[in-house]
């Protein structure tokens, strides 16, 4: 694949399939920013005008709007915290030598395999529901008020929720990069006189950085479009309680019928997520280099 | 400082014995070489010594101290690995620094100690580089200057040359001769190649199978092997061995020749054979040749400097009576 001629007629080749998932990738961008300048209202057909910046306007100022951004960086960081310390932890955990091995990896993953709506709606119903939950019933056995997750502290209820969904991914990616350390480096920190904790922090932290920083990465992607969890878990509220990005644009495009604004929505989003994007290549980027 | 006793010391992985019950005395500054085939448990017996693996039974006295049950950090001894498990996120520095890091010595000393250790090894203008950025070489003589920092009572060494090209083998080979007469700490190195055992030790262990062969000097070993085994271990080419008619005329089930110590003649000698392939080193020319009632071995012969005998040629050997050693049907040598 080195010589010119080939490499030409490699770029020859891959052109149609560069070019198709071009198009897939530009006409719908290119449709969301053409609606976010028109008023657009699947109340109102036929009347689509142009408007300017007033879905912009209109988007931003909604009071609801900064409560959503607030939800959804809160939600990414919060995830990525449990589910990054939670991985390294179930990781080391799952490395150690231990009888039924094979069985509680496969355990441990497992919650990767359940759809999103159905493990929110299991843990609305069958873990935080307050009269049938087993929380409750752990409550009542106790002596205690059952608690209302769900309607008492629901965002962090939803974190904790997709926090579960992701904890196997960061176990999992993390449990293979902790298997290819070379095992003779943490015998030579032994030897010099490393205690556990030194050789988990010189040793393995950095052997994992490159698996933590995938993890976030793609992880981050996934995040900043959670949905369904809070569609079948709380619809948004109590309030704009667990209203994130996502959901505020699924408000105002589906529920209200305002296309434009929420193409407008889409179009921040965008936006948001490229700064994300920046911050994240900045603070951790360096160590997918070599 | 730097006495090692090993008492019926024994290692056992699940239901296989590795190392039966072996008695080790290694003296302060001395240079141990442990030798043996592939399998044969000297990684095994060096990772006991380290600490990195418990004993099945028998006890370890580091200078004196019961150190049987001390982990490795406590036992004052460094490691040099095969694979020199340098870290590889750290620059050099950091690298030969760690083990004062986590000694907790402070900061001046730590780069006092790391300058000398540099100095020593030639590593002062790769200080800021990482180990990725090294060659083999050099990452061998970082390997060794962590392990010299410490300042240990005794190194220990796992094959520290064998993914190194032979030239650059041959050269360490003498820099860890050299460091070993400056530092008079004791040293103890596992290798399979009989050439470093021979040119490096004050006393080679030759290891089979988990057991002690022999435990001698250099020299010792080269002209008193005790049995069959350490005498065709130690020495190159190996030693020729002789059983039947052959040996019965020198009173012995075998006889072992050295191929240095044959004389070769175009006329006339005790075994008359024909020449095979032979190999010119320059300095020296080992033929392999095929006599007449010595089995189906060819003998190996060294003849120095260039000889004018190539294949086919028909020649006589003759053994050097005065180095000619008998072999019992156990395999012992006897005087
Ligand atoms: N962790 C282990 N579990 C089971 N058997 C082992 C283990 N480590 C080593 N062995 C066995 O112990 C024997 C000795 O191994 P060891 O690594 O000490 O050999 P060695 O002499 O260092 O060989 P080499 O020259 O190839 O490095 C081998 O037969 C090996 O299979
Ligand atoms: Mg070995």
């Amino acid at each position: 694949m080195a010589t010119l001629h080939s490499r030409a007629s490699a770029r020859l080749m891959l052109s149609p399939a560069v070019l198709l998932l071009l198009a897939w990738m530009i006409i719908p961008l290119c449709l969301t920013v053409y609606f976010s300048f028109l008023r657009y209202n699947l109340l109102m057909p036929g009347e689509e005008a142009f408007t300017g910046w007033s879905n912009y306007y209109f988007f931003i100022t909604d009071p609801s709007f900064k409560d959503a951004i607030i939800n959804t960086l809160t939600l990414l960081g919060g995830v990525l915290l449990i589910t990054v310390a939670g991985g390294i932890l179930f990781a080391l955990l799952l490395d150690q030598p231990m009888w039924g091995q094979g069985i509680v990896r496969i355990m441990v993953i497992a919650p990767f395999f359940v759809m999103p709506t159905v493990s929110a709606l299991v843990w609305k119903n069958m873990f935080m529901n307050p009269v049938n939950g087993v929380f409750a019933h752990i409550a009542t056995g106790l002596g205690l008020q059952p608690y209302d997750f769900l309607s008492q502290i629901p965002w962090a209820s939803i974190i904790w929720i997709v926090s579960w969904q992701w904890l196997p991914f960061a176990t999992l990616i993390l449990l293979t990069a902790l298997q290819s350390l070379d095992q003779e480096q943490l015998e030579a920190a032994e030897m010099d006189g490393a205690s556990w904790f030194n050789r988990f922090w010189f040793i393995m932290l950095p052997h994992l950085s490159r698996a933590i920083t995938v993890v976030i990465l793609i992880q981050t992607i996934f995040l900043l479009s959670v949905f369904a969890e809070i569609l079948v878990t709380t619809n948004g509220g109590p309030g704009t309680a667990t209203t994130n990005l996502t959901y505020l644009i699924y408000v105002q495009s589906l529920l209200q019928y305002d296309v434009g604004a929420g193409s407008a929505g889409g179009v921040i989003a965008i936006i948001l997520a490229n700064i994300v994007a920046i911050f994240l290549m900045r603070m951790i980027g360096k160590n997918l280099d070599a | 400082m730097g006495n090692i006793t090993l008492n019926q010391v024994r290692k056992a992985f699940g239901t296989v014995e590795v190392i039966p019950p072996l008695d080790l005395s290694i003296q302060d500054g001395e240079f141990v070489v442990f030798v043996g085939p592939s399998g044969c448990g000297k990684s095994t017996l060096l990772r006991l010594i380290a600490g990195l693996e418990d004993v099945s039974a028998g006890t370890i006295r580091i200078d004196g101290q019961d150190a049987t049950e001390l982990p490795p950090a406590k036992r004052g001894l460094a490691m040099v690995f095969q694979s020199y498990a340098l870290y590889p996120h750290m620059s050099v520095r950091k690298n030969i620094t760690f083990p004062l890091r986590m000694a907790g010595i402070d900061k001046a000393e730590q780069e006092r100690r790391v300058a000398d250790a540099a100095r020593v090894l030639n590593l002062t203008d790769y200080l800021d580089r990482r180990p990725g950025q090294l060659s083999g070489g050099q990452r061998q003589r970082v390997a060794i200057g962590r392990a010299i920092v410490r300042e240990p009572s005794a190194f220990l060494f796992d094959e520290p040359l064998s993914n190194l090209d032979a030239a650059l083998r041959v050269g360490m080979r003498l820099e860890i001769s050299e460091l070993h007469k400056r530092l008079k700490t004791t040293m103890i190195y596992v290798t399979h190649d009989q050439v470093e055992a021979m040119t490096m030790a004050d006393k080679i262990v030759v290891l089979r199978a988990g057991n002690i062969e022999q435990v001698g000097s250099p020299l010792e070993l080269y002209r008193s092997p005790r049995n069959r085994f350490v005498a065709g271990f130690i020495g190159s080419p190996k030693m020729n061995f002789i059983e039947g008619e052959a040996a019965a005329k020198h009173r012995a089930f075998a006889i072992g020749i050295r191929p240095e110590h044959i004389s070769v003649s175009t006329d006339a000698g005790e075994w008359g054979g024909t020449v095979g392939v032979s190999e010119h080193l320059g300095s020296d020319t080992f033929l392999r040749v095929q006599c007449e009632g010595l089995g189906e071995e060819p003998v190996t012969v060294r003849v120095s400097g260039e000889m004018a005998l190539g294949y086919g040629d028909r020649v006589f050997l003759t053994p050097d009576p005065a180095h000619i050693h008998q072999f019992n049907e156990q395999g012992l040598r006897s005087e």
